[in-house]
């Protein structure tokens, strides 16, 4: 892209939100601010649970489509270990645990088997997220579960300067979002593991060939990007809530974010949900009948304009 | 092809006289089972009906038509009916994802897109929205719609490849389902509109079993000869050469996103008209008809069948129609969602090809080596599909 373009691009994009921004800013910063943090703390969700897709995706070309529902299995884990014990880190610890095992079973035994058939192995993950989705179901009914935050992050930060009060728990989610994206770019760029799983993404065929057990790294791989999932659904099940359906959510905010953000590339999955993140809490709080609207235009504009993602690589 | 001939190929355009070679090859290719004869005109009615039409084509075909006249009205409608509407709508999904290689999840989102027009323009029980105009200019606003909307969805995905299309029309098909429950003003909400009811043409209440069947039957067998025409045309044979090689056929001079974003519009044609018969079948539409259970219900059904064949989406129709209305009453009620999504995951990991699949496949047990070659070389165009149609 010249540099005329990135130009026109930047303020045919900037001006319209600078100008809302002063607009918003002018009638109602308090509301402005909160929405703001909101769709920030939101991203950091997003960003996790699609980092989790990414990686799975930029590796295995694995359309992961059982993603939400791993979401939902870790948020559970963790529900029923924190109402029993009370530690909420232990919960997160769980949650990671048991859908990095999951998704370790599903490569393990079925995607071990199909290498190549991208088709089919989307097939295999959309039939298993029905079924995981309805045992969910079955054992926990359908009635909403919410996970109280542990005491030193309950209630309110109050005395901050124009917003009042902020929920201590979702302001933590944004350096706790920071801190994984920094773990996972420091754990892809400086580990021998990391370095396997990049020249993976780049050339499986070479890898393989440089005597590197490829089925391993797809193990492990698989079994980070479902912990992410399950580490996300214990989080979620604080801010937001679990009840049925919220796998669905996070598979389309996952969608979108990597869509948006270019498949297979962490920090375009941090861009991806930053947009979404933002967007969508905009679009509830200034145009609640049609925030979806905001979803999908972002969508189309990037879809139109770089198919592969704003940080997608060509396959 | 002769040394003569190819070079007349390329001097007078390679789009010009690909189309006729490739006619020829066609059935090679596992676009039709029966052989097709050397000289296409030459052929008599009688002789052409003759080969392709046998004996289980004429019992299927007198089956469906009796069918209405020994079955009770519960069979007619909720069984029969249903299942040649959700088997239309699934018969766009075959086309598209069969000899286009575009998995595509946004279909019942046509469908739905048609049900909401059918609902806004025509009549309902929400009088405010609801404008109340005659049913044939309804369906056609409806359907002209649809198709429009499944041309543009199309356009969306054919820029990009393979399993990618798969997870850009979930999006579409989710974003849409998450603005109809959000939006009130236009489509009402989570309420969706009531009494969407089928209109009585000429005395005929199109409402009651027989005469819907017989509607949806039309309709099904139109979808289905259309379908079958159309993989023989130019336009398919060429849509089938994208699926296989997209490469090849950009540099033989097709233009493959053209081809693409047409197919789209085809099978939005297919879904819109499908997705009318549902509203009229259901007598309401509702964010639940195109929410992501329905998005993967139609994909369900026509794995199920198998995508090699446009017969496959309607056998899948039937089998989920039944499992869905007596397979609660063997397990528990609740529980439909497992057996139907275990069922999904044991077609796919083991019978790719649907139930044709494994009819193909107790065929050739049955008739032994000759059939064997055969589905070897249908084996091939599904390893295509597998690979995304890349």
């Amino acid at each position: 892209m010249s540099k005329f373009w990135r130009w026109f691009w930047g303020l045919v994009i900037g001006v319209p939100i600078a100008v809302f921004s002063v607009w918003a800013l002018a009638t109602n910063e308090r509301l402005f601010l909160v929405t703001l943090l909101n769709g920030l703390t939101l991203a950091s969700l997003y960003f996790i649970v699609a980092a989790g897709f990414t990686l799975v995706f930029g590796l295995m070309r694995n359309v992961n489509l059982a993603h939400g529902s791993l979401y939902l299995l870790g948020g559970y884990l963790g529900y029923v270990l924190a109402e029993h014990t009370g530690w909420y880190l232990a919960a997160v610890a769980i949650g990671f645990a048991g859908a990095a095992l999951a998704g370790l079973a599903m490569q393990v035994s079925i995607f071990r088997f199909m290498p190549g058939e991208d088709l089919r192995q989307t097939m295999v993950t959309i039939g298993l997220s029905i079924v995981i989705a309805d045992i969910l179901l079955w054992i926990f009914g359908g009635q909403v579960h919410q996970l109280s935050p542990p005491d030193w992050l309950n209630g309110p930060w109050r005395g901050l300067p124009v917003i009042n009060a902020y929920s201590k728990f979702r302001l933590a989610l944004l350096p706790l979002g920071i801190a994984i994206g920094v773990l996972l770019w420091l754990f892809l760029n400086r580990t021998r593991v990391g370095m396997l799983i990049r020249a993976g993404v780049d050339d499986r065929g070479m890898l393989s060939a440089s005597g590197v057990n490829v089925n391993l790294v797809f193990a492990i791989t698989f079994a980070i990007g479902a912990g992410l999932a399950g580490l996300g659904g214990v989080i979620g099940a604080v801010e937001l809530s679990m009840v049925p359906g919220e796998d669905v959510r996070m598979l389309l905010a996952s969608l979108v974010v990597v869509i948006v953000g270019g498949m297979g590339s962490v920090v375009g999955a941090a861009l991806g949900a930053i947009i979404l993140g933002v967007a969508e809490t905009f679009g509830l709080a200034y145009a609640p009948t049609y925030s979806v609207v905001f979803t999908f235009v972002i969508l189309v504009l990037v879809l139109a304009f770089r198919p592969r993602g704003i940080l997608g690589q060509p396959a | 092809m002769s040394a003569a001939q190819w070079r007349k190929a390329m001097n007078s355009g390679a789009q010009a006289q690909a189309w006729p070679r490739q006619r020829r090859i066609a059935p090679a290719a596992g676009a039709g089972s029966v052989p097709e004869a050397a000289g296409e005109n030459a052929v008599a009615w009688p002789q052409w009906i003759g080969q392709r039409v046998s004996a289980r084509h004429v019992i299927v075909m007198l089956a469906v038509l009796v069918y209405p006249w020994v079955a009770t009205p519960f069979f007619t409608f909720q069984i029969g009916g249903q299942s040649l509407v959700l088997g239309l709508i699934a018969l766009s999904l075959t086309f598209l994802a069969g000899y286009g290689g575009m998995v595509s999840l946004a279909q019942m989102t046509v469908a739905g897109i048609a049900g909401y027009a059918v609902a806004i323009f025509g009549t309902s029980s929400m009088a405010e929205i609801s404008l109340g105009w005659p049913w044939w200019l309804v369906v056609g606003i409806a359907v002209a719609i649809a198709t429009v909307c499944a041309t543009f969805i199309g356009w969306l995905s054919v820029r990009t490849e393979g399993i990618y299309t798969i997870m850009i029309t979930l999006a579409i098909g989710m974003a849409f389902y998450y603005l109809t429950v959000q939006n009130y003003s236009v489509l009402n909400g989570w309420q969706g509109f009531q009494r969407v009811l089928a209109p009585t043409v000429a005395g005929l209440d199109l409402r009651s079993p027989v005469p819907f069947y017989y509607l949806a039957l039309f309709w099904a067998l139109a979808g289905y000869f259309f379908v079958k025409y159309l993989v023989r045309t130019p336009f398919g044979i060429a849509l089938q050469g994208i699926r296989d090689n997209a490469r090849r056929m950009n540099a033989l001079g097709f233009n493959v996103t053209a081809h693409r974003i047409a197919a789209y519009a085809v099978a939005g044609l297919i879904a819109a008209v499908g997705g009318v018969l549902m509203t009229w079948y259901n007598g309401l539409v509702t964010p639940g008809s195109v929410g992501v259970s329905g998005l993967i219900n139609i994909l369900i059904i026509a794995v199920l069948g198998g995508m090699r064949h446009p017969i496959g989406p309607f056998l899948g129709a039937i089998v989920f129609v039944l499992l869905q209305n007596f397979a609660i009453d063997v397990f528990d009620r609740e529980r439909f969602n497992l057996v139907i999504g275990a069922m999904f995951l044991a077609i796919v990991l083991f019978s790719p090809d649907g139930l044709l699949g494994l009819w193909a496949r107790l065929r050739a047990r049955l008739e032994g080596a000759d059939a064997q070659s055969r589905i070897s070389t249908r084996g091939a165009s599904r390893r295509h599909l597998a690979k995304g149609g890349s």
